[in-house]
């Protein structure tokens, strides 16, 4: 019972040493614009559906955000996912596309932000749809493309290297196997190579949503961006509201750990298999 | 001694050459001649690296010879079939499957329904006497039960022929011993044609009905040995010790050629 307690509370003692240091500096600086009291910081956070310099509330701009990000991040997964499979499983592909893919993988996410204002400007999902009005365009109009790549670029690499490399180290053993029992091309793919991967690439998914999560605000300080948590944060910054910066700090971490703790459960549950052998 | 019309697999001038990874040239098999009649238990022994296993996965479909023909029942082999199937050393069993859906897979490729595939595997995991296990994963389970999985897999696809590659190399010699009087009796039933790699002569003498000892130098075959021992073999029985040192003496003198002592 007792360890059972100690076991809970490890893991409080850092934050709540933070919180205690802020306190006490915000007292001793005592100027909100470089150190706001932690108290303010808090109400913010207590109260997600309050209007924030009039740019809608925190809650209400985390949604937009998580919106950004999912679409960037599940188009980076299916290409990620389709093409590692194949270019672990057909070593002439490897051969082929490792090198131009090496080549871009240095390249950060923000350094793509002026080709791609070139590239696509302002626009966003409305306007490929054709939209220019009524609700779609409304929701459509806040997912502009360039952030979307941006995202999107962040996302992929993470996965892509994973999924090469969780194909390319299945066991030949099992692959074997699989052929001399009759196995065609396409169950090898589903029913040795994927279930083998899975492991890998679901990791490789995790990190891959991280560093998405992560580009977010580098893709929301991009003209055209009237909304989300990145952009908030920024504006605040510009009218001076470091409790609204902090705030949108703190939401964006706490959305990315859960996200990685959701990530990490369903693997954890998923894939015991692969810890127990070997 | 093998007729040839009773033969089921042909083997004629079969040669593997492969590049080593300094540029030079391996001769695995060379120009080997093998004759195998149905039914037949072969046990192919040779030092480590004589190309043994090379032969296996020629057979097997799953690697392709530089020159020379490898037949069943007349017709080339270029591809893995299910009528010959094939036992690994270790890790051949996929790990997130139960062992119920792993003895399985042969039907599961091969379209059988799931409740009849469930039956079929159930009856061959009798056989080797895991029913009981027929839920656990194998991570769960010993060496020698994994093998033993891997026996009853192979032969729920119901294979004329089983190449067997070291199926029990990894185990312990007690376990190993167990196993070896249960794949003969389950030989004897089924009465499959066994094709047996194997660097222990001491596990050739006692499985075999004709042994191949492979050249660890050259890639060809240095002698077919037939194995007259009336069955269940003692170990205890004189000739079975006459015939391994005799065996053991003509690999010693490879392993001192291939300059590994």
């Amino acid at each position: 019972m007792r360890r059972l307690l100690l076991r809970a509370l490890l893991p409080a003692i850092t934050p709540l040493l933070l919180l205690a240091v802020w306190q006490v500096a915000a007292v001793r600086v005592d100027n909100r614009i470089i150190l706001p009291p932690m108290m303010d910081v808090l109400h913010l956070i207590i109260h997600p559906t309050e209007d924030l310099l009039s740019m809608g509330s925190l809650l209400s701009n985390i949604t937009i955000s998580l919106a950004r990000v999912m679409a960037g991040y599940l188009l980076a997964v299916v290409l990620a996912v389709t093409i590692g499979i194949t270019m672990g499983y057909y070593r002439p592909l490897f051969r082929t596309f490792s090198l131009f893919f090496a080549l871009f993988r240095p390249i950060p996410p923000l350094a793509w932000v002026p080709l791609v204002l070139a590239w696509f400007g302002v626009a966003s999902f409305a306007t490929l749809a054709g939209l220019e009005y009524g609700l779609w365009y409304m929701y459509l109009n806040n997912l502009k493309i360039s952030m979307v790549f941006i995202i999107f670029i962040g996302g992929f690499y993470p996965v892509l290297t994973s999924t090469i490399q969780g194909v390319q180290s299945v066991r030949t053993t099992l692959l074997d196997s699989a052929r001399v029992l009759g196995a065609g091309e396409m169950a090898i793919f589903t029913k040795v190579l994927l279930p083998a991967a899975a492991p890998a690439i679901v990791t490789g998914m995790r990190i891959g949503l991280g560093v998405a999560w992560m580009c977010l605000v580098s893709a929301e300080m991009l003209p055209g961006s009237l909304s989300g948590i990145g952009y908030l944060i920024t504006h605040a910054f510009t009218v001076a509201r470091t409790d609204v910066v902090i705030a949108g700090m703190i939401s964006i971490g706490v959305v990315g750990a859960a996200i990685d703790f959701i990530f990490r459960f369903f693997e954890e549950r998923t894939f015991s298999w692969q810890r127990r052998s070997r | 001694m093998a007729m040839k019309n009773g033969s089921i697999l042909e083997i004629a001038g079969l040669t593997k050459n492969y590049c080593a990874e300094n540029g030079s040239i391996v001769h695995a098999l060379q120009g080997i001649d093998l004759d195998i009649a149905a039914n037949d238990f072969v046990c192919v022994v040779g030092p480590s690296g004589c190309g043994k296993s090379t032969l296996l996965r020629i057979m097997a479909g799953l690697d392709r010879q530089t020159d020379g023909v490898a037949r069943y029942l007349g017709k080339p082999i270029d591809r893995p079939t299910p009528q010959i199937g094939m036992v690994f050393q270790e890790y051949s069993l996929l790990p997130w499957r139960t062992v119920i859906d792993n003895v399985g897979l042969g039907p599961e490729f091969a379209k059988v329904p799931k409740r009849q595939r469930l039956l079929l595997a159930t009856e061959f995991l009798q056989l080797v006497g895991l029913e009981r296990f027929a839920h656990a994963y194998p991570h769960e389970l010993s060496g020698g039960m994994r093998q033993r999985v891997a026996i009853a897999r192979a032969l729920a696809n119901d294979p004329d022929v089983l190449l067997m590659d070291e199926p029990f190399g990894a185990l312990d010699a007690h376990t190993r011993i167990l196993l070896q009087k249960e794949l003969l009796s389950i030989w004897e039933r089924h009465r499959k044609t066994i094709v047996f790699v194997t660097h222990s002569v001491d596990e050739a003498i006692f499985l075999a009905d004709r042994i191949c000892v492979m050249s660890g130098t050259s890639g060809r075959i240095m002698e077919m040995i037939d194995v007259t021992m009336p069955r269940p073999r003692e170990r205890s029985n004189p000739f079975y010790g006459q015939l391994a040192e005799r065996i053991l003496r003509m690999l010693e003198g490879e392993v001192v050629k291939m300059g590994v002592l």
